[in-house]
Order: structure tokens, then sequence, then C-alpha cells
């Protein structure tokens, strides 16, 4: 079963069941309100793919996604806003600049009025910042701890900017309120369906994307700076460059949800990019399985259904809850759920190793769907040593 | 005149905050590479351990005495459980420390939510702290200088520890080569463990000194967790004397980008200037030398 | 490129994918002007053929904002029950179905989406952050749906669909202004935490003292929840300003008046004004901090009126006796009790019927009479100055001689009309 699984049809298979699943049964059986909630569970999906490749695959922990999500996310509210104002107020102005700025759109908005220009831009502007701090992190060898913790300095420092901006970026109300997008009205429950459609389609689309990247030469590179970076330096292989693309490819699929985050949900605000919620991007992920390719979409989308369900009939309870699955998932299962077989099957073999005392293969590491980061030992000192 | 002098001590007693912060987190990242989110939520356990002091014994400033060594004795065994429990199966996974101290930290605040209540509780300053003196027309908050004067005491009491005892020696031979120690006799598994008791204690004493300035809710340590890991990793991991300079030169900075532009833009300021840093020195103000070869 | 097999069979599946969802795509809006009419997929699934009535509540419990907004959700329990034992509205008891926002905008949206279409509300209560008004705004709109906001907030906004019970601004900022100003105050400091409310209300202070000749000395923000005010309170020293303004919110206050009293600054020297502290947050911030500090706001526990009597004996009896009341769950208190006025004017729970009936109706509330403004949805209420007194709680100093008319825009007020363009 897992053999099939793992071969080229089962991967063909399981999108072909994905594809129905999710484009077929779901927009049948769910009525448009619960449309609405999946389709903002598959844009975090969509950022998990992301994850999944620079911290599964690449040992990048990025907790600062939400910079990238919020790029795409305002890029797009932006165009919306200003689309809206055009199409309703007659003004051009969108509502929130009349009441809280100077009531004229400042001139880093006006590109954006454009459709064209803005469907570039959600690709173009995480990708470019990710490409920037990329090179300048990666070349400067900062790693592990250093850029975990950058990478949250930098979340922080754009929730506080954004907040700053209230005439130009709506502050800590964010941007909402829309009514169209790209023409299309927002009230109409059939565009609600084509928004949910679409990300179902751009999900695929990733995930596709990710299983190229994983299973080519440069995933198995990825995979190699991960475990072992100075051994791929001394092969010739520059590791900043392969970090630093995974890194981009990360920050534009967390642009494109954010993207697809504001029509769906309706609103974008600092609250949804600064450190809580670019650490919680992670659980699904980590959950999941993060090295694995489907591990981190199962996962996101099922932490973000169980925390939907959960959070407000046990308010309180639901904390606990998420604080212990950080704690038993990467504690005890860093593998994810996806290990769990793996896990499972070594359990089962050290029974059976029990009975036999001459094999002494019980403390052989099952090869685990996460390789846990062996290459940590050597990060710290390595780092320090320079 | 006087404004000058005010923020500049405005920003030594910021800086003074920052380091009771970090001192505790630049010893546990710094001797075991565990990056424990849950140390604000530490400091949160000492500003609690405040306020039940204060319950018990009413006098303002006995209870705040009282209370230095108490948080200290909280934090230092959360710390202890913590280790005992989660990070010691985890030392070769740091990055994943991370996350399972992030849990941590939601359970720590969602338990005070539940304990203490949601809204922010009142510990008093002691008559004795209350007021100011003047310097130069400057008035000078007689809490920051009680704040300040703690964080030196501790920073003291760490380098002391370090420098002069043999425990110190054995957590410095681990710091610079695990298995070398380990294989000279050190008991590294002692070692780890009273470094992580010291550690997370000084964020006890943190979080009793910062009920003094601040409110004591569950969401205190949140307020802390980044400028503290900021400070430890502009200063050099595992650098006691870089999270000085480190914590007393972004103390002084915060001040003068907030009182010359705003607060938020001060914040925001603060983070670039740190990223920028650590472009042209990825290692921190100074580096550790080891001698292991891993 | 080992795996190019999958790239080949996965094309034409997202093919077909695009075709599907292009295939899902609903009405365009072509002209603008029927865009408005086409509106709501409003059809109301709510249900008044049982013996009850479901009602909506939404507030944070848990997150930062759980602090404030859980009392609001205790008052307004205590009106729901209230409102069942003495027979329910239009005979059917309320059933009340409750929602955490978790103190997240986008939350909010997405609960309050649940309430009106799955849980099929006949209307909500709640809300407390300008962003999570905001963020729910567009999805009542959206449903023809009905909210209660209960909180004092920035003014400059009028919906259908939300109906205003806390202060807009010319009922609690402006009265404060007038009150200083009739004190004597030449200059102001203005604090406040970095978020809309502050910035609007300052906004409005910068208008309102260019026209009576108040000197603004001085307009700071810190992130919210920030605890550091050294650099902060050397300024506000520094200016020698008779009063400060403060919006802060939270537990930035605490910090704040700590820091305020350490470098020597006192209340008979120089004065704060805040809009954003009520008798719950007063013990959390230390009495000995803020006492003989003023605020304001439209009630106060001590409010000596039959209906607050009974309200505040009512709440002591079901939540405890150290538990104290505060503008904000009054104003909730209030919004449920206007709801049954209105919805028993109109004889029926339709929106549309309620909406119109909505104009003229009064409830006896515990700040005193109340009367909804039809035309912008907000109500009418009392401004007082208060003082903080040495139990915690806070006296009326100074009270408006009448119900003050909601103006949200300040449309009556010369020197704001450039406020909103």
């Amino acid at each position: 079963m897992r053999g099939l699984l793992r071969g080229r049809l089962g991967t063909a298979a399981g999108f072909a069941l994905g594809t129905v699943l999710l484009l077929g049964v779901a927009p049948a059986v769910l009525p448009v309100f619960s449309l609405g909630l999946l389709g903002k569970f598959l844009c975090f999906a969509i950022v998990a793919v992301g994850i999944g490749l620079a911290w599964g695959r690449g040992g990048m922990l990025t907790l600062g996604q939400g910079v990238f999500f919020g790029l795409g996310a305002y890029v797009m509210a932006m165009h919306m806003k200003l689309a809206d104002a055009s199409l309703f107020g007659g003004s051009g102005v969108p509502d929130f600049m009349s009441l809280y700025g100077s009531g004229e759109v400042p001139g880093w908005w006006e590109p954006f009025r454009s459709p064209a220009v803005t469907l570039l831009a959600v690709v173009l502007i995480p990708g470019l910042v990710a490409l920037v701090l990329g090179l300048a992190i990666f070349k400067r060898r900062v790693k592990g701890a250093y850029f975990a913790i950058l990478s949250q300095a930098l979340a922080a420092a754009f929730a506080v900017f954004l907040i700053g901006q209230q005439a130009t970026t709506g502050g800590s109300n964010g941007l909402s309120g829309f009514r169209s997008f790209f023409g299309f009205d927002l009230k109409d429950p059939n565009n609600k369906v084509m928004l949910y459609l679409i990300a179902a389609v751009v999900l695929l689309l990733s995930i596709a994307l990710a299983r190229q990247l994983m299973h080519s030469r440069f995933g198995e590179l990825l995979v190699a700076v991960r475990d072992q970076e100075e051994r791929v330096r001394f092969l010739g292989y520059d590791p900043a460059t392969i970090k630093t693309v995974t890194y981009v490819v990360a920050a534009v699929l967390a642009g494109i949800a954010g993207a697809l985050f504001v029509p769906l949900v309706g609103i974008i605000s600092p609250a949804d990019v600064g450190v809580i919620p670019s650490i919680a991007f992670l659980i699904g992920v980590a959950i999941g399985g993060r090295a694995t390719l489907l591990g981190p979409v199962l996962g996101a989308v099922g932490v973000a259904a169980a925390q939907s369900a959960l959070s407000s009939t046990f308010p309180s309870f639901w904390v606990y809850f998420q604080g212990l699955l950080f704690v038993l998932v990467i504690g005890f299962m860093p593998g994810g759920l996806a290990s769990l077989p793996a896990l499972l099957g070594r359990r089962r073999r050290l029974r059976t190793a029990a009975s036999t005392p001459a094999v002494p293969a019980t403390r052989v590491r099952t090869p685990l769907a996460a390789p846990p980061e062996p290459e940590q030992n050597a990060t710290m000192p390595e780092e320090a040593r320079r | 005149m006087e404004l000058l002098i005010g923020q500049m001590f405005a920003g030594l007693s910021l800086g003074s905050v920052l380091l009771l912060a970090a001192l505790g987190l630049s010893l546990t990242f710094g001797q075991m590479g565990v990056i424990n989110m849950a140390h604000g939520e530490f400091m949160m356990a000492g500003a609690y351990t405040a306020f039940v002091v204060q319950q018990v014994i009413s006098d303002a400033g006995v209870s705040l005495l009282v209370s230095v060594p108490a948080g200290f004795l909280v934090g230092g065994v959360l710390g202890l459980v913590l280790e005992a429990v989660l990070l010691r199966r985890m030392y070769h996974r740091p990055l994943d420390t991370l996350l399972v101290t992030f849990g941590v930290a939601l359970i720590l605040q969602q338990a005070a939510r539940d304990i203490f209540g949601a809204p922010s509780v009142d510990v008093r300053a002691p008559g004795w702290l209350q007021g100011n003196i003047e310097v130069l027309g400057a008035p000078i908050p007689l809490t920051r200088l009680f704040i300040l004067a703690l964080s030196l005491l501790c920073l003291a009491g760490l380098v002391l520890l370090l420098r002069a005892t043999p425990l110190g020696r054995r957590i410095r031979a681990v710091v610079l080569n695990r298995d070398l120690a380990e294989t000279s006799g050190v008991s590294t598994r002692r070692s780890d463990q009273l470094t992580f008791f010291i550690g997370s204690g000084l964020a006890g004493v943190a979080g009793v000194a910062v009920t003094l300035i601040g409110s004591t809710s569950p969401y205190l340590g949140t307020n802390y967790i980044v400028d503290a890991f900021l400070v430890v990793v502009a200063g050099g991991i595992g650098q006691i004397k870089g999270a000085v300079i480190a914590a007393f030169a972004l103390g002084v900075l915060q001040s003068v980008f907030e009182y010359s532009t705003t607060a938020s833009v001060g914040k925001v300021l603060i983070l670039i200037v740190i990223v920028v840093f650590l472009q042209l020195r990825p290692q921190g103000i100074f580096s550790l030398k080891t001698r292991s070869l891993a | 490129m080992r795996v190019s097999v999958n790239k080949r069979a996965f094309l034409p599946l997202a093919a077909a994918a695009m075709a599907t969802a292009l295939a899902g795509c609903g009405s365009q809006i072509a002209d603008p002007a029927s865009a408005g009419s086409t509106a709501s997929t409003g059809t109301s699934c709510v249900d008044t053929s049982g013996s009850s009535i479901k009602v909506g509540f939404i507030n944070s419990l848990s997150g930062t904002m759980a602090i404030s907004e859980s009392t609001v959700f205790d008052s307004l329990t205590l009106a729901a029950e209230e409102i069942n034992a003495s027979g329910g509205v239009l005979g059917k008891q309320l059933q009340v179905v409750s929602e955490d926002g978790a103190s997240e905008p986008t939350k909010f949206a997405e609960r309050a989406g649940k309430l009106i279409q799955q849980d099929c509300t006949a209307a909500v209560f709640g809300g407390w952050t300008s962003s999570s008004r905001k963020a729910m705004l567009p999805v009542f709109e959206a449903n023809d749906a009905l909210l209660f906001y209960p909180v004092q907030y920035e003014g400059l906004e009028s919906s259908k669909n939300i109906f205003y019970t806390g202060a807009t601004t010319n009922q609690q900022i402006i009265p404060a202004l007038d009150y200083l100003a009739e004190q004597g105050t030449k200059s102001l400091f203005l604090v406040g935490s970095d978020y809309v409310f502050p910035r609007t209300a300052n906004k409005i202070i910068q208008a309102y003292a260019a026209a009576k000749g108040i000197e603004i000395l001085g307009e700071e923000y810190t992130p919210l929840g920030s605890t550091e005010f050294s650099t902060i309170v050397n300024k506000v020293r520094d200016s020698k300003a008779d009063a400060v303004f403060n919006t802060l919110n939270g537990d930035s206050n605490v910090a704040f008046f700590r820091q305020y009293k350490s470098v020597g600054l006192a209340a008979d020297t120089m004065p704060v004004v805040s809009v954003s502290i009520a008798e719950e947050e007063v013990p959390g911030v230390g009495l000995d901090n803020v006492e003989g500090q003023l605020t304001a706001w439209d009630y106060y526990q001590t409010l000596d009126t039959p209906a607050n009597k009974k309200f505040v004996a009512a709440f002591k009896a079901k939540f405890g006796a150290e538990r104290v009341t505060s503008d904000p769950m009054e104003a909730a208190y209030t919004s449920l009790y206007l709801w049954k006025a209105m919805v028993e004017k109109a004889g029926s729970f339709d929106v549309d019927k309620v909406q119109t009936a909505a104009d003229g109706v009064t409830f006896e509330a515990p700040e005193g009479l109340v009367t909804v403004n039809g035309e912008n949805n907000h109500i009418t209420k009392t401004p007082r100055i208060g003082k903080i007194n040495s139990e915690g709680l806070i006296d009326t100093v100074w009270s408006s001689p009448e119900a003050v008319e909601p103006d949200p825009f300040l449309a009556t007020y010369d020197w704001a009309k450039d406020l909103a363009k």
C-alpha cells in the first residue's frame, strides 16, 4: 500500500483524488459558508507547502512567513480597495483614506489600480523581498537559530510598521469591506464558490510544484544542505543560492496565499501577519510531517479546521490544546503524523527484537519521514567558530 | 539639559530591563543552544510570585525583598521541570526547542489566566521606592534605580559564579566542548540542569523587577521575549559581556530613536539596526572561540 | 527532472480545474448603478416558528482582549437572563449562541458569518475593538443582518446594519475637551496606543484645540501592549502641559501611570483624562497610581438612578459582590434591551422591520433614558466626567445637563468641517 502511494502512479492517483475531492465533492456537498471557511484553510495550506519546503526540506525555520503572506495580501487588498473606490465611490479614493488620511491616494498605491500590475506584484514583491533578504542572510552564512530569530524580528517589525501607517495601510484595522474582486460581485454566492475553486486549484498547483522541486536534483541538494551544509559547499555547490531559491519559492507561495485570503475572508490586518500568526503557520506543518509532500497540507487544513470547530466552544481549552500540540508533536514526534506508521513499525520490530536479544538493531533509527535536523549539532559551534 | 539627563537615564534603565530579561537567556541559549520561548513566561511566573507574596506579606517593602529570591526559585524550578521533561531529549534539535517551548509558553499563559484571571493584577511598589531623586533637575525614578542595581547585582553574581566557582568552571567547560568535558569527567547532565535552573531563575527575578514598572498580566512575557532574544543574538551567543553591551546599546538606541521619532517608528528602526548589524557581524558583538570539532 | 510524468499527468487536471473554476463564476459588476440592488444573499434563515429565538453574542473570550470583552459578555448574559425571566421577546425565550472572537479581526468576521448564516441568529451583540467592528461590518451588510456594538468608538461611521450603543466622539471626547476648556486648560499633551481610536480621537482633539486656542504640546503613540514609557513621560514632563489626554489601551495604562507617577507628576499638578480606563481597569492599574485622575464616559457604577441600582445589584448577585460595572458593560446591557424594544415596536424579528421601527425607541438605561436615532443608528447618551475615588470607583464631577444627540460625523461642529472629507 505504501509502496503504491510512493510510486509515480500513486502520486498521480493522489492528485486525481485530491482534485476530485477539492473541486468536485467539496463544492457539491458544503454550504457556501463552510466552503468559504475551507477556502481560508486552503490558503493556510498553500503557505504550509512553502514552509514544508523551506523548513522540512531545507532546515530553515522561517518564523516570518507572515511577512510574505502579508505582502501578498496587502497588495491584493490595495487593488480591491482602489477598484471598489472607482466602481462604487466614483472618487477613486478608498473610504478609510478620506476618514483617517489626507483624502488623497498616495503615489505608491497608484500602480495597484491595474489588475495586471497587482497580479504580478502578488508574486514579485514577496519574491523580491525574499530574494534580497535571502541573499543577505544566507550569503553571510546566517543560519539555524540566528535565522529563526531574525525572521521573527522581521515579522514583528512588519506588523508594527503596518499599524503605524494608519492613513495609508489602515493601521490596526487593516483593510476590509471589499465589495468586488476583479469586477466580480463578492456578495454573489457563485463568486464565493469561484474564489474557493481558485484557491483549490492554486493549492493543487503548488503541491505539484513542491513535488517537482523535491524530486529534482535541486531537491536533493536542498536536503543535503539541510543535513550537511559544509559538505555541499566542499562539493562545489553554493548552499546560499540553494537556500535562497527555496526561501523565495516559500515566500511566493505565502504571498499568493495571502492574495487569495483577502477576497475569501474579506479582511487583512496586522493581526494576521505578526509573530504569533507566523508561528501558527508552523504547527500544522509540524503535525502533518514537515518533510513530506502532503503532510504540511493536511496538517494545516486539519489544525485550522480543529481550531475553527473547537476554539469557540472551549476557548481556554483550545489554547491548552494548541500548546500541547506543539509540545507533543515537536517534542516526541518530530516527523509528524506522517512518521506514525514508521514509529509504530519500529515499536513492532522492537517487540520482536526483545524476544531475540541477539539482534542489536533496536537503537538504529528508523528512517523517519522527517530526519530530525541532524545538522543542528554542528550549526551552533560552526557559527561561533567563524 | 534636564531632558538630556532624563533621556540618558531612560536609555540606561531600558537597557537594564533588557539585560535582566536577557541574562538568563544568554546562559541557556549559550550553553545548551536551547531557544527557550517560554523564558518570557518564566518572567511572568516571577511577576505573579511577587503578587502572591504580596498577598501573604502585606508590607510592600518586605514582600519585594522576599519576592526576589522567591521569584528566582519559582522561575528556576519551572526551568528545571521543563529541562527534565522536554528539553533533555532535544539537545540535538535546537530549532525544535523553539517550537516546543512556544507551546509551553502558550500553556503557561493560559494557566496564568485561569489561575489569576485575565485582568492584570496590582503589585504595589514599596514606599521607599516611590518617588525619585533629582539629578541636575532631572527626576530619576527610584524604581528604575532599583532595577538597574538589581540587574547589575545579578550580572555580578553570574560572572562570579562562572569565573570563580568549580561549578562555573564546569559550565564553561561544557560550553566550550561538551564531548571533551564529558570525557574529562564533568557530569554534563548536572551542569545542564544547574545552568537551566540559574538561567530560568534569572527570568523569575526579571519578572519580579518589571512588576515595579509595568503591569502584571498573563501576557507580560510576550512583551519582552523578542527583544531579549535580539539582545542575545546581537551580543553573540554564549557571551555574557556581549549581552551586557548589546542590552545597554539597544536601550540607549531605542530611547534615542523613540525620542527623535515615535515609539512605533523607534521600534521598527531598532529591529532594522539589528538586522543590518547582523549582516555585518553574523556572529554578534563577540564570538565564542570553541575547541569543538563538531 | 526525473518525474516529469507527474507534471504531464497534472496539467490536464489543472486545466480542467481552471475550467471548473471559471464556470462557477457568478454575476459581474457591469453597471455599478445596479450593483447596489443585486445586493444580498439575504434570504434570512432566522427561525421564528418555535417558542424561542436565537441571538448571537460575539466577544473575545481568549487572547489579549478577553480582559475587557469577557465583562461585556457577562453583562449581555445578565440582560438575556433578565429578559427571559420576564417573558422573553414577543413571547419567545432568547436562546444565546456565543462565539469567541479570540481578539483577532479575521476571527470576528468568520464567527459573525457563522452566527448569521449557520446559526441563523436574529441579531448579534458584541465586538470591542475598532478593527473587530470594521471586520464584521461588511459581513453584516452583505447578509443584511443586525449587529449591536456596545463600546465607545472613534465615530465617522454609520451603517444601517449596526446599532452603536456606546458613545461616539461627540458624546465622550468633545465633552471631555469642553470640560477641560471650562477648567482653564490652555495646553494638552496627547498620549495613545497606536491604533485607530487614539489616532482618530487625537485628530479630532487637534481640530478642536486649533479652533479653541488650546495648544497641543505633543502627540505620542506606543505599540499596543507597550510597557516602556520612560521616554514619553520625560517628554510629557518636559512639555509642562496643563493636562494629558490619554487614549492608551489596556495594560499600557498600568505602565504609563506608574512611570508617570515615578517622575513626580501627579493628578493635582497635571491631571490625566483617560477615555479607556473604567472601573474594571482601576485595580489592575493600581489604585494609588490613578487615584484622583479624570475619566470621560457616559456611565459610572456610582450613578444614582433606580435603573442603575437595579443593574448593579443584579450584576453583583449573579457574578459576585467584588465585581464592578463599567460603561461598555452598561452599553451592552442596554443594547439587548433596546433590541427587545425595537422588535416589540416592529412586532417582528424581521431585520427590515426592526430597522424601520428603531427610530425613537427608548429605554430607561442605568445611565438614564436613551433614545435611538434612526438616522445614524446611534443612541443619545449623557456624557460625564469622573474622578477616580479612593475605593477605585469613579465619582461624577461633571455631567452634561441633558442627553446628547449622537453626531458620528461631527456635522454640527464648525471646526470639524475638514475632518471627514
